[in-house]
């Protein structure tokens, strides 16, 4: 057991993660030695996880502010405004090491914890998203792999989708969309990016900010034990090695029914006007959530520990100060009225006790049985941790590398081109996530418009209005890898397509940001090129960021995985009847292919230009093990041309289906739209030109700003009328219908086959690698 | 006519089941609360899906012993119309009010997808607004739908056309291959010696609106609406 | 050769499925249940092995396959 009256050192604190400078502004905050219980609060406040030390002076250049931004990154969660005195409350949220960790309960308790981020400000959650990245589940991909590697892969995925169903299902949120990728970089790092919404009115917002001295502070929910010391704040600030596995202890166990009656509890308890203030205790706990409700209402909050609810006997003030326990809230209430929020809680069952009041001295004052075992400005854990403009240095250019060697006269061999379309169909990026979804209630509170696997984005409507949001996530690691400004930049614009793909207008935006080690000179170069690309892509599209995280030391034995900002982006639909799924509906349709490209055409771009880009295909690195070049330029404008378009034509309700081009390029968006219809339909369409690109390029290039839409034949002229307006290229492709998938170039068929039995690959393929041995 | 809507603590398609029935049906409901034994004299009592008790010890085990359990159990006796929809058919099953038992799904996951159901039986409150063969599309969402019960028992629900739903195909047909979870005979419903208690694993209040993919869980509300307004429920 | 296997988590490590059965048992009046942890029991039966081989390999099972160490702990015995 940790002793309090041992003697900090330098070395103690590092020990703690805290640097010799860090331990000296300590001392200077202080004017005097920290004890040990001061020493956890100040590590676990300092900690990158909880001070953003090392992304704060990068993050300032994001875009905060815009039309509907009610409330910026700094709160629990992104407010923005939806029309109708209602407010959308989301922020997405990373739990990587504790899901490498103990894949189920670290997922599971990451869906926990963005969700209580949501209720909080008196929202009720009405949609979750994941976003998920794996090592590989197939033996080449796109090197050979060991079979220990591919079972652990393997394993970590049915852990972190299970962990994530058992905590969603019974917590009764629908668990909507995300998406999942797959690379060697994630064998040992798996990213678990948990997005969640909710929804609640402007005045019944609330924040947390600890006002009125003497009002009491009331902790909430499940008993506090030592799970997870040092869980989310080291784990997250370290990289992960051996060693690893012996921190596994403190794994935190997610309870979900708890959670549910938090939730009724607490919306329940809002709704008298008795509640000042309130946070969740995740990362950090009690330290955490009493600090920073303090700073932001510039006050002071004094508790005894004695009457924090315990699980373990014998439990240091260090121990209850840094514990991680799940399912936990501090609340202030106004004084005079506790007795009416403890009443509401024990309705609930679950336990509430005072422990403590706010005070008007500004300090986080902690005390044992009447004994003060720490006391230390709030401000200063909260807002004074040192900030690092860390160095940074771009990586050495990649001489030398392999790139993709396109194939000479491709035309005249449809069997081969067919038979390398159905490899890159079964690639597990590119396969159904059906395995996946169904696991998940994607339905519950009725208002699924548009569900997993239906659309580019998933779409809830707002019960009362005729309104629905659209969300979706997005980052495509590779690129990031191979240029992390142009790769962000990607990550921004695909999600707000995808959003736009269902008629619904982009408004806001939120971001997940996973690298390596933030000490290492070009992990910080990532970092800053990544966030420069965000950041100009989302001032581009009108997407201002509302919140989010940073997720650093996403690194095993020093390789770090590739530098991945997810991007989740909102959308509004005013008339939720409008919006639009990702499947062909009806035989005859045409099939147009929407380029809001001004970039040069291809055909006056250099062979080697051409090559480099296709060479970041997933094409490329799926059917040649080929990851090398550059990702495909990133044309804002031609994006936000694309964006309007997509979102006049859903207006005017001219469209049956609209899926965005990204994995796979044409080919595979049109089979997508033929797979998602109910009954999936056939399709035959002609290659654009010009005829003289390479034929792999022409069908699998990964060009963004461009959709494949459908629209019945009476609806042709004004697409293309609007179209024009819009300065978006329309291509008229082809027809659906039939039970055929052909795709044919200047008159000769390149791929050809029943598209039955290409589903049928599609379908399976993720099973198929899930349940290899 | 009013409808009572339980919630448990865990329920948590309680909500939906309120909206289909308030909003969408336009009928007059209500919340029971699960400590309560006053049913506020509801002509309906519908216990909705989720995870009361978190599922925790056995589906349904706990929820079955709260106070409103036993004035629904009452209620159920002396006639009253009781709809247990997912969570709320375990509860019916822990509580006696119906035969037999919910096993893991067969697949040994939870599942949540649309399916098709065959009205089996138009003779009880629930579908007497159907017709026989009835081919319906409704959500499933849950991991232990897999009902089984002993073979005697078996014979004697079909002995008693006490079967009211079963898994099926698109056009209607009883397989295998409908089957989402094992269930013993396909079966995805089925009422109480006097018909008026109705488990059902699929959720006809999440198939309300063609928004949602599917109006066809209509038919069971409005079966219920119909039945008590022919009872004379004011 | 048979065995029982007792799977069980750990006792720092939360059990919200034993609190919730223990609150359940507690509001039916058996107010002097204080606390519940609930856990797995396996029986397996074993083909024609040495007692120490078995015990080895129960071992290996229990702490490989039937047991998550993360979060649980086992106890087992060999009945002949």
């Amino acid at each position: 057991m940790l002793n309090t009256e041992i003697k900090i050192t330098a070395d103690v604190a590092a020990q703690h993660g805290l640097s010799p400078e860090e331990f000296a502004r300590i001392r200077q905050i202080l004017g005097r030695d920290p004890n040990l219980t001061e020493l956890g609060i100040f590590s676990v406040m300092w900690s990158e996880h909880c001070s953003y030390k090392s992304s704060k002076i990068h993050l300032r250049r994001l875009p905060t502010h815009g039309p509907h931004v009610l409330q910026g990154p700094g709160e629990n969660a992104g407010v923005v405004d939806i029309g109708d005195g209602l407010a959308a409350v989301f922020k997405i949220e990373s739990h990587n090491h504790p899901s490498f960790v103990e894949p189920f309960q670290g997922a599971a308790t990451g869906v926990g914890g963005i969700l209580r981020d949501i209720f909080t400000m008196g929202a009720r959650p009405i949609a979750v998203l994941d976003s998920l990245r794996f090592g590989p589940l197939q033996p080449t991909s796109p090197t050979e792999r060991s079979p220990e590697e591919l079972a652990r892969n393997r394993r970590i995925l049915d852990g972190v989708v299970s962990g994530i169903a058992f905590y969603g299902n019974c917590f009764g949120v629908p668990t909507v969309g995300g998406e999942v990728q797959f690379e060697p970089c994630y064998s040992s790092n798996p990213l678990v990016n948990v997005l969640a919404l909710g929804i609640a009115r402007h005045e019944k917002l609330f924040f947390a900010r600890a006002r009125g001295t003497g009002n009491p502070v009331i902790y909430v929910g499940a008993k506090t034990g030592r799970d997870g010391i040092h869980g989310a704040s080291l784990l997250a600030s370290a990289e992960f090695s051996e060693e690893s596995q012996a921190k596994r202890p403190n794994v935190q166990v997610g309870d979900p029914f708890l959670e549910k009656l938090l939730l009724e509890a607490c919306l329940e308890a809002m709704r008298t006007g008795a509640i000042v203030a309130i946070q969740d205790m995740g990362a950090a706990g009690l330290t955490c959530s009493t600090c920073e409700m303090a700073s932001r209402g510039g006050t002071g909050i004094e508790i005894e520990l004695a009457r924090v609810p315990q699980r373990e006997a014998g439990m240091t003030p260090y121990e209850i100060m840094l514990s991680e326990s799940q399912e936990r809230m501090l609340l202030v209430a106004e004084a005079g009225r506790e007795q009416q929020v403890l009443d509401i809680f024990a309705k609930w069952g679950l336990d509430a006790v005072v422990i403590g009041r706010v005070t008007d001295d500004g300090l986080l004052r902690v005390l044992d049985r009447g004994r003060v075992v720490a006391e230390v400005p709030a401000k200063a854990l909260a807002e004074q941790c040192p900030v690092y403009d860390r160095p940074r240095q771009p990586p050495p250019p990649r001489t030398g590398e392999s790139l993709f060697a396109f194939s000479a006269d491709a035309n005249a061999e449809p069997a081969r081109w067919t038979e390398q379309f159905r490899r890159l169909l079964a690639e597990p990026a590119v396969a159904s996530k059906r395995w996946i979804f169904e696991q998940y209630d994607y339905m519950v509170r009725t208002n699924t418009l548009v569900g997993p696997g239906a659309g580019d984005a998933a779409v809830v409507r707002v019960k009362g209005t005729p309104r629905a949001l659209a969300l979706a996530t997005d980052g495509n690691g590779r690129w990031c890898w191979l240029d992390p400004f142009v790769g962000a930049q990607h990550a921004v614009a695909e999600a707000a397509r995808n959003v736009a793909c269902t008629g619904a207008r982009p408004i806001a935006a939120t971001n997940c940001l996973n690298f390596g080690n933030p000490e290492k000179p070009e992990i910080m170069w990532q970092f800053a090129r990544a966030v420069d690309g965000i950041a100009v892509a989302c001032e581009a599209l009108g997407v201002p960021i509302t919140g989010g995280n940073v997720s650093f030391y996403n690194e095993t034995l020093g390789r770090p995985i590739y530098p991945t900002p997810i991007l989740g982006v909102l959308g509004l639909l005013d008339n939720a009847a409008h919006a639009l799924q990702s499947g062909f509906r009806q035989a005859g349709d045409a099939i147009l292919l929407l380029d809001g490209g001004s970039q040069p055409a291809p055909q006056s771009v250099s062979a080697e230009t051409l090559r480099r880009e296709f060479s970041s295909s997933l094409y490329a690195k799926t059917l040649a093990g080929v990851v090398a070049g550059t990702p495909p330029p990133a044309d804002l404008e031609a994006e936000k041309r694309l964006i309007a378009l997509l979102v006049a034509l859903a207006r005017e309700e001219l469209l049956h289906s609209a899926h965005d081009l990204s994995d796979g390029g044409l080919a595979v968006a049109v089979a997508e739209s033929c797979f998602a219809g109910e009954p999936p339909l056939g399709a035959e369409i002609q290659l654009p030109g010009p005829h003289s690109l390479p034929l792999e390029f022409a069908l699998f290039n990964e060009r963004g700003a461009r959709a494949v839409v459908s629209c019945a034949e009476p609806a042709l002229a004004r697409v293309f009328a609007l179209a024009r307006q819009y300065q978006v290229t329309a291509h008229e492709l082809g027809r659906t219908g039939g039970a055929t998938f052909r795709v044919q170039r200047n008159g000769t068929t390149v791929v050809e086959a029943p598209v039955e039995s290409l589903r049928e690959v599609w379908a399976t393929a993720l099973e198929c690698a899930l349940r290899s041995r | 006519m009013k409808f009572g809507v339980v919630v448990f603590p865990g329920s948590n398609c309680d909500h939906d089941a309120y909206h289909a029935i308030g909003e969408v049906l336009g009928q007059p409901v209500t919340w029971l609360w699960h400590a309560s034994e006053d049913l506020q004299g509801v002509d309906a009592v519908i216990l909705p899906g989720g995870f009361s008790y978190g599922d925790y010890l056995r589906t349904g085990a706990i929820a079955r012993f709260s106070p409103v359990m036993r004035a629904v159990e009452r209620f159920a006796r002396a006639g009253g119309l009781v709809l247990g929809i997912c969570n709320g058919f375990q509860i019916l099953l822990e509580a006696g009010l119906l035969p037999g038992a919910m096993l893991r799904n067969a697949g040994l996951r939870f599942v949540c997808r649309p399916v098709y159901l065959r009205v089996e039986t138009t003779n009880t409150p629930f579908t007497l607004a159907a017709h026989p063969g009835q081919v319906l599309r409704v959500p499933i969402a849950h991991s232990e739908g897999n009902y089984y019960c002993d073979a005697e028992t078996l014979r004697r629900l079909e002995r008693e056309d006490r079967i009211v739903f079963r898994y099926a195909t698109a056009d209607g047909r009883v397989t295998p291959e409908a089957n989402p979870n094992g269930s013993l005979a396909n079966i995805a419903g089925i009422c109480s010696e006097g018909r008026n208690v109705l488990g059902m694993m699929p959720h006809p209040e999440r198939a309300v609106e063609p928004a949602l993919g599917s109006s066809d869980g209509l038919v069971v509300l409005r079966s219920m609406v119909a039945a008590l307004a022919r009872a004379g429920a004011a | 050769m048979k065995a029982h296997i007792w799977v069980t988590l750990k006792p720092t490590v939360l059990d919200p499925q034993g609190q919730t059965i223990q609150h359940a048992l507690v509001s039916l009046g058996y107010n002097n249940v204080r606390d519940v942890r609930q856990g797995k029991f396996f029986v397996l039966e074993l083909n024609g092995t040495s007692r120490e081989e078995a015990q080895k390999q129960i071992e290996r099972i229990a702490r490989d396959v039937l047991a998550n160490p993360v979060l649980e702990e086992f106890r087992y015995e060999i009945l002949e």
